[in-house]
């Protein structure tokens, strides 16, 4: 399926994804076909063990499917060695997780420093720099070098939402972002994600099972027995 | 890789108490391990000193002759117990010339001619069978540091001077000054005092033994030119029997180590060594288990943290690297630790001078302290290496989930 007539970031054709093999094997995708525009923010909807993280961890790079194809800014990642798949990932795409999944014992910046520091080999002042300015987008510039230990979840969450930025990337994924914070955290969040989305350009895939959370969203893909539709 | 290090030390700091008892670990075997290396040092030291101080390092002597097998008449059976060889009783022809020869091989530090032989020491009516050996005036004390032993008078013996041990000249009531005679199978005699009285604990030379000048046993036993036998000492004595080879292969005559002589010191010395050897190894194994268990945990219970830095980019190379940096860096901290520990408590306990009754021979600068820390260093950092890998190898979308 083809969300809008923008310009396509990634396309998926007839991917599968089994787990396990013979008669234990179990199909969690199959056959999923999507294109993803530039620019857009789209929700990810589908029940708990409809395939929403598979799809999300595929797309992320972090998972490789069984069969089918899979480009990315023209780059054919179905058969990208872990290397190339590793760099790109780190370049083009972000993550932004349920939990947050900070690094605990680094600092809020530098937490988002971390994945320009490890392209890099080392912190750039370049970077830290770029690092406090998302800090202050997300409204944490006072926070900057307090351990994640000392933030709250909502602040957690927007560190987590810097960090993802931090490269640039054109496509930032993220798997129930609001799932573990208060309705009032969730929707500060959801507001710096949909402020970010605009000045950044960058395409959010948003997964979730909250509709109002989908709802804020500019498209939606639903996933269920292992298919997508809209 | 400077960012590799940094989340290394992040690591290791973000738990004082966990990674301080990791080097205190780590440093407790490498104490271990130089303390090993400094008593079995020492301990080498004392038991080389006391058994090999008075004696040579390497004795050169003339080669062995082989001996004519008896002709028998055809037909007729002989049975016979043969000595193959024999030892040339002339002693080293021309020594002079390679005197020079030997003192230039790498490793001699000094080498001492001498005239040995059997002769009668007379004091009035008294007499006693003494082995008598000259030397050279300026190298007397040479072999046998006779100035550490002496009890009375000086080490000297040119002329007509004479040293003997303490239990002869109490037997004989000699003291310094002494007229003695001394007369050999051949009846040759020689006039003598003494000028000194020695007491080296070793009961054939300090009671039955003389010492002369070379020039006065040269006519006591008729010996014009040759000497009985050249000794040496060497700067390192365990390589006695590579010098000894090649003062064979560059004189032609016959060279004997002192691992030939003391073979029983020797091979005390060696199972002493060897020993040791196993005790500093079980150290190192110590610190490998040590550190690849506390890494091994460590990396699990860091594997989420393991999953977000490789979703966020990081390759595996960066974490394997980030996991073996924590190991090299254990090992340099606790190797350094240890070693200062070592040098703090050995230097105290290395005895200044001679060992005391009781005291333990220790020699701290036989610590090995350098290889220490180089080895627990290595030790340390392969030990990382198992963990490392399979820190590299968490699946990412798994520990993230945890």
């Amino acid at each position: 399926m083809t969300l809008s007539a923008k310009a396509p970031l990634l396309e998926l054709r007839n991917l599968t994804k089994t787990y396990g093999t013979g008669e234990t094997a179990m199909q969690v995708l199959k056959g999923v076909n999507l294109t993803l525009p530039k620019g857009e923010m789209i929700a990810l909807v589908g029940a708990s063990g409809s395939g929403k993280s598979t799809l999300l961890n595929i797309i992320g790079t972090l998972l490789r499917p069984t069969s089918g194809a899979f480009t990315m800014l023209g780059q054919d990642l179905f058969t990208a060695s872990d290397a190339t798949l590793t760099e790109f990932r780190n370049r083009h795409i972000g993550f932004v997780f349920q939990f947050h999944n900070l690094l605990p014992d680094f600092t809020a910046l530098e937490n988002v420093v971390f994945p320009t520091a490890v392209r890099d080999g080392f912190e750039r002042t370049s970077a830290r720099r770029r690092g406090r300015d998302l800090l202050d987008l997300v409204g944490l510039g006072d926070r900057v070098d307090f351990r994640t230990t000392e933030l709250s979840g909502g602040q957690k969450q927007r560190v987590a939402v810097a960090r993802a930025l931090m490269n640039k990337p054109e496509l930032i994924l993220a798997d129930e972002p609001t799932g573990n914070l208060d309705t009032k955290s969730a929707q500060q969040v959801m507001d710096l994600i949909k402020a970010v989305n605009k000045s950044e350009n960058a395409t959010f895939l948003i997964s979730t099972h909250d509709e109002r959370i989908a709802g804020q969203c500019s498209s939606r893909v639903e996933i269920g027995d292992g298919h997508i539709s809209w | 890789m400077r960012y590799g290090l940094k989340v290394a030390l992040r690591h290791l700091t973000s738990n004082p108490s966990q990674t301080g008892l990791l080097v205190f670990g780590v440093a407790v075997a490498v104490f271990i391990f130089i303390f090993m290396s400094a008593l079995i040092g020492g301990l080498a030291d004392l038991m080389v000193n006391r058994t090999l101080g008075g004696q040579a390092h390497i004795t050169v002597k003339a080669a062995d002759r082989p001996l004519p097998l008896l002709a028998t008449d055809p037909g007729i059976e002989v049975l016979l117990a043969r000595q193959t060889s024999v030892r040339d009783d002339t002693g080293i022809q021309n020594a002079t010339p390679l005197l020079p020869v030997i003192d230039g091989l790498p490793g001699v530090t000094v080498s001492s001619a001498q005239i040995t032989g059997g002769a009668v020491l007379i004091r009035g009516e008294r007499l006693r069978q003494v082995s008598v050996t000259g030397l050279s005036p300026d190298r007397v004390t040479a072999i046998i540091p006779f100035d550490q032993y002496l009890q009375a008078g000086r080490s000297s013996l040119t002329g007509d001077r004479v040293m003997i041990g303490a239990t002869l000249a109490e037997e004989l009531h000699l003291s310094v000054g002494a007229p003695i005679t001394l007369r050999t199978d051949q009846g040759n005699l020689a006039a003598l005092r003494v000028s000194g009285i020695y007491a080296t604990g070793v009961g054939g030379l300090d009671s039955a033994a003389a010492f002369l000048d070379i020039k006065t046993a040269r006519s006591l036993f008729n010996i014009p030119n040759a000497v009985s036998r050249i000794e040496l000492k060497l700067t390192d004595l365990y390589e006695a029997e590579a010098v000894a080879r090649r003062i064979v292969a560059t004189t032609g005559l016959d060279a004997e180590p002192w691992t030939q002589t003391a073979q029983q010191l020797y091979e005390g010395l060696k199972a002493q060594s060897d020993t040791g050897l196993i005790l500093k190894l079980f150290a190192l194994i110590t610190i490998v288990i040590g550190v690849a268990s506390s890494l091994m945990l460590t990396t699990y219970r860091r594997r989420p943290e393991i999953g977000i830095m490789r979703a966020m980019g990081a390759s595996q190379g960066f974490i394997l690297f980030v996991f073996v940096s924590q190991g090299a860096i254990i090992g340099l901290i606790g190797g350094v630790f240890g070693a200062a520990m070592g040098l703090a408590i050995l230097t105290p306990l290395t005895p200044k001078g001679d060992v005391a009754a009781g005291q333990l021979p220790i020699d701290v600068a036989q610590g090995s302290i350098g290889l220490a820390i180089l080895l627990t260093m290595l030790g340390a950092t392969l030990a990382s290496i198992l963990p490392a890998r399979f820190a590299a190898r968490i699946d990412p979308v798994e520990a993230i989930g945890q």
